[in-house]
């Protein structure tokens, strides 16, 4: 299968990965997908006190595919507020990597990655506000 | 041992794919040279002497793939391949004897060509048992004993597995099947020319055989049909009657000759080379298991071809893997590579769990893999695994003690 120039620097470069503290009150996790189904992609943000996201990491099981959308969201999400960051949506991902037809589903669950990040972020926010 | 040590260009990866393909023995080629040339002619002209020629070589080779699986040469007829041997066996005997007999017995980790085969013939009406295997990937004799019914025709069991490399036990399902008065077709793709077989001794009545699987050309395979008790057949290729009518056809005769010298090679130089083979499997194996851990080896390890290593590398995806390992050409159980997605049915067969399955690597070493490929090969899986596995959640949370079963996983 031939991948894209920017797919493969993602894969063999990637940006951001590890973890950070997910007990932490400014960290947002998503963990999603299955091993059994050969993806599983955790992608955490830590949001600043100005509401932008300063920092992501990801750790991903899977493919190259699934790798590289993982690596290339990360590098999207920073420095943009928690509402921009869920505007993202799985089509920039393919395009901007050329997923090729069959790998679509790794950007689909780029994009639930982040939002499940997001909403793990907003759950801990509001429970903090109570 | 042949001179030849090195067949590759040093600008292309490592080969350790031996199950998909072999590259040809250049002793071979040297054979099939004079047949492309001036020795042209059609083995099927009896007039004069270009035909004659071309039948010499013919059926210099037929004799040399029967006295490879200690057949005789008039039990041998040259197809186009394995698959098209599969076809034959199966599909001739089934259509053959139908109006007696119209039951057939396989295995559920035989190769896509058998398979689907038995799926056609499901479709005109006959009826096919696909017996499970077990946890090492062996059939168990109990089960194929109990499926046999007055009604089957033939047991199809492949020698050799593809994807793991075991043997099946041949001699003992030759018994049953003797026993049972039923035919027992092996898809020997694999198994020809790495392993002794004897028709006699193993009680075979059809046996496939592919060219290059054996370090022979592509484009040729052949049939072993047993004469004695009679095994017939429905022809599947039909016009000038070659090959005893079973498969009509002139006979590609460059080719029929690679694959009797590849059987000839194949038979005097066997034992070294299984020798050889053997302990380049366990370099592989040991060195790996020295720097890693949580590997496991899909299927028996001793019942095994000593050119085949199949192996789950936990926590790291297979398809993520073979993308690092540009060096290495391999082939994956975890079949992200193809646009189904599922991963390998053999595996799943074994019972392996899908997450292990999408993990797995089919490792392939032959008659050119060097000692210095595999340790090449051992460092650069051992680099890209752990390179993955710092990337891995399943890998940190197995580091935190964290079982990855219990966690609900949303399927996608």
């Amino acid at each position: 299968m031939a991948y894209s120039e920017k797919l493969i620097d993602h894969y063999e470069n990637p940006r951001n990965i590890g973890s950070f503290d997910k007990t932490a009150e400014d960290v947002g996790t998503g963990l999603v997908g299955a091993p059994a189904c050969g993806d599983v992609m955790k992608l955490q943000i830590k949001v600043g006190p100005d509401g932008l996201i300063e920092d992501a990491k990801f750790k991903t099981f899977g493919c190259g595919s699934a790798i590289a959308s993982s690596s290339l969201v990360t590098e999207w999400v920073k420095g943009k507020t928690i509402d921009e960051a869920e505007t993202i949506k799985n089509t920039d991902i393919a395009r901007h990597l050329a997923l090729p037809p069959v790998k679509i589903h790794c950007s689909v669950l780029a994009e639930d990655a982040i939002k499940a990040a997001i909403a793990d972020y907003r759950a801990k926010a509001t429970k903090k506000a109570e | 041992m042949t001179a030849i040590t090195q067949i590759r260009r040093n600008d292309q990866p490592i080969y350790l794919d031996y199950q998909a393909t072999t590259p040809m023995d250049p002793r071979v080629l040297e054979a099939m040279m004079p047949y492309f040339t001036h020795k042209f002619g059609n083995s099927g002209s009896r007039s004069h002497a270009y035909g004659w020629e071309a039948e010499e070589g013919t059926e210099k080779a037929r004799a040399q793939v029967a006295k490879l699986i200690g057949a005789d040469e008039k039990e041998v007829i040259f197809t186009s391949g394995a698959t098209e041997s599969n076809n034959l066996a199966i599909r001739g005997v089934a259509e053959f004897y139908k109006d007696r007999k119209n039951h057939i017995i396989t295995t559920v980790t035989e190769h896509k060509c058998v398979l689907d085969t038995c799926r056609h013939l499901e479709q005109q009406g006959f009826e096919v048992t696909y017996l499970p295997v077990r946890q090492d990937g062996l059939l168990d004799l109990e089960v194929l004993r109990a499926a046999i019914t007055d009604k089957t025709v033939l047991v199809s069991v492949m020698a050799v597995n593809n994807e793991i490399g075991v043997i099946q036990p041949l001699a003992e399902i030759g018994k049953i099947c003797r026993e049972k008065k039923v035919f027992f077709h092996t898809d020997a793709a694999q198994a020809a020319g790495k392993i002794p077989l004897d028709v006699e001794a193993l009680n075979i009545d059809l046996m496939s055989i592919s060219g290059h699987k054996i370090y022979g050309p592509k484009g040729i395979g052949a049939l072993y049909v047993r004469r004695k008790p009679r095994v017939r057949l429905v022809p599947m290729i039909v016009g000038g009657g070659q090959e005893r009518g079973f498969r009509s056809g002139t006979l590609p005769t460059p080719l029929c000759v690679g694959l009797g010298e590849a059987a000839e090679i194949c038979m005097k130089e066997m034992d070294v080379e299984a020798k050889r083979l053997k302990k380049l499997q366990e370099r592989m194996l040991n060195g790996l298991r020295a720097k890693l851990t949580d590997i496991v080896v899909n299927g028996d390890l001793e019942q095994r071809i000593p050119g085949n290593l199949n192996i789950s590398f936990a926590y790291v995806e297979g398809e993520s893997l073979m993308m690092g390992i540009k060096n290495l050409a391999v082939s994956s159980g975890s079949a992200c590579t193809s646009a189904s997605l599922e991963p390998s049915y053999v595996l799943r067969a074994l019972g392996v769990e899908e997450e292990m399955a999408h993990t797995s690597l089919r490792i392939g070493l032959g008659r050119f893999t060097t000692e210095h490929e595999v340790d090449t090969a051992v460092d650069e899986l051992v680099r890209h695994v752990n390179k993955l596995r710092e990337m891995s959640p399943l890998w940190e949370m197995a580091q935190e003690g964290i079982d990855i079963k219990s966690i609900e996983w949303a399927a996608h």
